[in-house]
């Protein structure tokens, strides 16, 4: 199982701050894949993602237990 | 605990003082504050938001570039969240080093990096609406196109 995180606009189009769904040994890419369909999320694409806290890149493979969030654009500072 | 994520108001001193150390010639400074008006608009407050485990990790990446850039420098740095209402304080960076030259100079590097990589968003809300900030730009809400990877790592 994993936890998959949104923040910000995600975060509102999603309705949730957060799920569980089971994505080990999917790529990053086939999980934003797989959400942007599931939520009609039309700039998943321009969000970062880390895996357990670091970035990641779209090629990395997710593993049992990580926790996968995506990070829009910051606007921090 | 030099790098924080608060949700109450940021004690500017109790920064300051984490910093102070017998071989600094100079402490810079610097404190993020909320803007009323962005390109003749008008902003009423803003809610900040962060991931914050992992902005507090990214920090401290940030005060680890700054040593490894400038030797000798101490670094603290606390970024606020929540509800901020004009004039508010939403960051605060102290930057100790020998000398003055670089304690400018690693302060900025600072709120610069805060910028690229720590995850941490603001939502402006003006009296005709609101809307998440997603460029550090503050040119353009949500760039396609994400940050060059190489942004993320010095």
């Amino acid at each position: 199982m994993n936890k998959i995180l949104f923040f910000a606009h995600l975060k509102d189009e999603v309705g949730e701050e957060n799920i569980r769904i089971d994505v080990a040994g999917r790529t990053v890419a086939e999980v934003k894949e797989l959400l942007a369909a599931e939520y009609n999320l039309q700039k998943l694409d321009s969000a970062m993602t880390a895996i357990n806290e670091e970035f990641a890149s779209n090629e990395d493979v997710i593993e049992a237990g990580d926790e996968v969030a995506f990070i829009p654009p910051v606007s921090g500072g | 605990m030099n790098f924080e994520i608060a949700k109450e108001p940021i004690n500017i001193q109790a920064v300051i003082d984490k910093v102070v150390q017998r071989n600094a010639g100079a402490i810079t400074t610097f404190i993020g504050t909320v803007r009323e008006l962005t390109k003749g608009k008008k902003t009423l407050y803003l809610i900040y938001e962060a991931y914050e485990s992992m902005a507090v990790k990214k920090l401290e990446q940030i005060g680890d570039e700054i040593k490894e850039r400038w030797p000798g420098a101490e670094v603290a740095i606390t970024h606020r969240v929540g509800r901020l209402d004009i004039t508010d304080v939403a960051v605060v960076i102290a930057v100790s080093t020998p000398h003055r030259a670089d304690a400018y100079e690693a302060n900025r590097h600072a709120i610069e990096r805060i910028k690229e990589i720590v995850p941490i968003w603001k939502k402006e809300h003006w009296e005709d609406g609101e809307e998440w900030i997603g460029d550090q730009l503050e040119k353009v809400a949500y760039p396609t196109g994400k940050p060059e990877e190489k942004d993320l790592y010095e």
